[in-house]
C-alpha cells in the first residue's frame, strides 16, 4: 500500500485537489449563508476564503500550489465580466427613461468611492502598493482585479479589499438610506450597486426587485467608469 | 450553449487584443462587455444564444472571487501593519459613496421631472 504522504505529494502536483477543495469550500459557505437567512455578515466567499486559508496553513501548502488548481475558477472572471453585457442589455429601457439621474449618480458615486478611499488611506500613511490595490475597490471583482493588474497593483490584495467593500455596503445601505430618507428604490439600488458591486446588488435584490435591477445596472456601469478614472485618480495621490 | 460560450470568449479575446494593441488602461474584458452590449443592440438575435451561459456564470459570480481571496494568506503583513487605516478608508468611502450616489440620483430626477414613477414604486415596495 502506498504511503499517504506519497499520495498527498502526487495530488499536490496536479490541479484536481485544490480545484475540488475550492468548490467544496464555496458550497459550504453558500449553504451556511442560506441557513443564516442571507444576513450579509455570513458571506459565502468569506466563509470559503477562511476555510481554504486555514487548510493551506494547516497543511503547509504554498499559495502558488493552491492556485495551480484554483486558476480554472479564477480564469472565469474574464468571461463573467463580458457576461455583464446581459443584465445591462436587459435594463436598457430603464436607462433611457432615467438617463440623466443615472449618469449624475454614477459619476458622483464612483468619484466619491475612489477619491474618499484614496484620500483617507493616503492621509493615514498607507503605502503606494496598497493605494494601487485600493483604487478600483468599488468595481465588481473581475474588473477591479483586472484594473489593479494593469496598474501594477496586487490582484489578491484587491480581491480582499473588494470583498470587504461589498460586505460593508451590504450591511450599511438600508439603515443609511433610511436615515437619509431616500425612498426612491431606483436611487437606493443604483447607489448601492455603484458603491458595493455584486455583494451590494445581491443585498438590494433581497430588499426590493426594482432596487436589485438598478443595483445590477450600477455595478455594470461603474465597472466601466472605474476602469476609466482609477488610473487618473491614483495619479493624484502618488 | 457552445455558440454562446464561444461568442463570450470571442468578445473577451477581441477586447484583450484592442486593450493590448492600443495600450489602453481599461481591462480587455470590460471592452468586450461594452462591445457585446453594442452587438446586442445591432443584432438582437445574438442575445438569446448568449443569455443562458452568461446568466449561468453570473449566478455563481461570488465563487469566482474565492481563488484571489485566498491570496490574503500572502498579505497578512500588509493588513497587519496598515489594517486600521485600510478598513477606515473602505468604511468611510463606501458610506459616503452610497449617500452621495443616492442623493444625487434623487436631486437630478426631481430636476428632470422623472420622480413620479420612482416614488410610486417606492410606495409599492414599502408594503411588501
Amino acid at each position: 500500500m502506498t504511503d499517504f504522504a506519497e499520495i498527498w505529494s502526487y495530488l499536490n502536483e496536479g490541479p484536481l485537489l485544490w480545484l475540488t477543495a475550492t468548490l467544496i469550500a464555496y458550497g459550504i459557505g453558500d449553504a451556511l449563508a442560506r441557513r443564516a437567512g442571507g444576513r450579509p455578515l455570513v458571506n459565502p466567499v468569506l466563509v470559503a476564503v477562511i476555510l481554504l486559508a486555514g487548510l493551506l496553513w494547516a497543511t503547509g501548502t504554498p499559495y502558488a500550489t493552491y492556485f495551480e488548481g484554483a486558476q480554472f475558477v479564477h480564469f472565469l472572471l474574464g468571461p463573467a465580466t463580458v457576461s455583464l453585457a446581459v443584465p445591462l442589455y436587459l435594463a436598457r429601457g430603464h436607462v433611457r427613461r432615467v438617463a440623466l439621474p443615472l449618469l449624475a449618480a454614477l459619476a458622483a458615486g464612483s468619484l466619491t468611492a475612489i477619491l474618499a478611499a484614496l484620500g483617507v488611506a493616503a492621509a493615514l500613511g498607507v503605502d503606494t502598493a496598497t493605494l494601487t490595490a485600493l483604487a478600483p475597490k468599488s468595481a465588481t471583482a473581475p474588473v477591479a482585479i483586472g484594473i489593479a493588474e494593469s496598474l501594477g497593483g496586487s490582484p489578491t490584495l484587491t480581491a480582499v479589499l473588494v470583498l470587504i467593500t461589498g460586505m460593508t455596503g451590504a450591511v450599511v445601505a438600508t439603515p443609511l438610506l433610511n436615515i437619509l430618507r431616500v425612498r426612491d428604490w431606483r436611487a437606493r439600488g443604483f447607489a448601492v450597486g455603484v458603491a458595493a458591486h455584486g455583494i451590494g446588488t445581491a443585498r438590494a435584490l433581497q430588499v426590493n426587485e426594482t432596487a436589485g435591477a438598478f443595483a445590477g445596472l450600477g455595478m455594470g456601469l461603474n465597472a466601466v467608469l472605474t476602469a476609466l478614472i482609477a488610473p487618473w485618480a491614483l495619479s493624484l495621490f502618488l | 450553449m457552445i455558440a454562446g460560450i464561444a461568442l463570450i470568449l470571442c468578445f473577451q479575446l477581441g477586447g484583450e487584443v484592442v486593450a493590448r494593441g492600443l495600450g489602453l488602461p481599461v481591462p480587455g474584458p470590460v471592452i468586450g462587455m461594452a462591445a457585446l452590449v453594442v452587438a446586442f443592440l445591432m443584432v438582437p438575435r445574438l442575445f438569446e444564444s448568449v443569455r443562458s451561459p452568461a446568466e449561468g456564470i453570473l449566478s455563481h459570480l461570488a465563487l469566482l472571487f474565492v481563488p484571489a481571496g485566498v491570496g490574503i494568506v500572502g498579505h497578512w503583513n500588509a493588513l497587519g501593519t496598515q489594517g486600521g487605516p485600510i478598513l477606515l478608508a473602505l468604511a468611510v468611502s463606501t458610506v459616503l459613496a452610497i449617500a452621495v450616489g443616492a442623493l444625487t440620483f434623487v436631486a437630478v430626477a426631481r430636476l428632470a421631472g422623472a420622480a413620479a414613477e420612482g416614488d410610486e414604486r417606492a410606495g409599492a415596495g414599502r408594503n411588501d
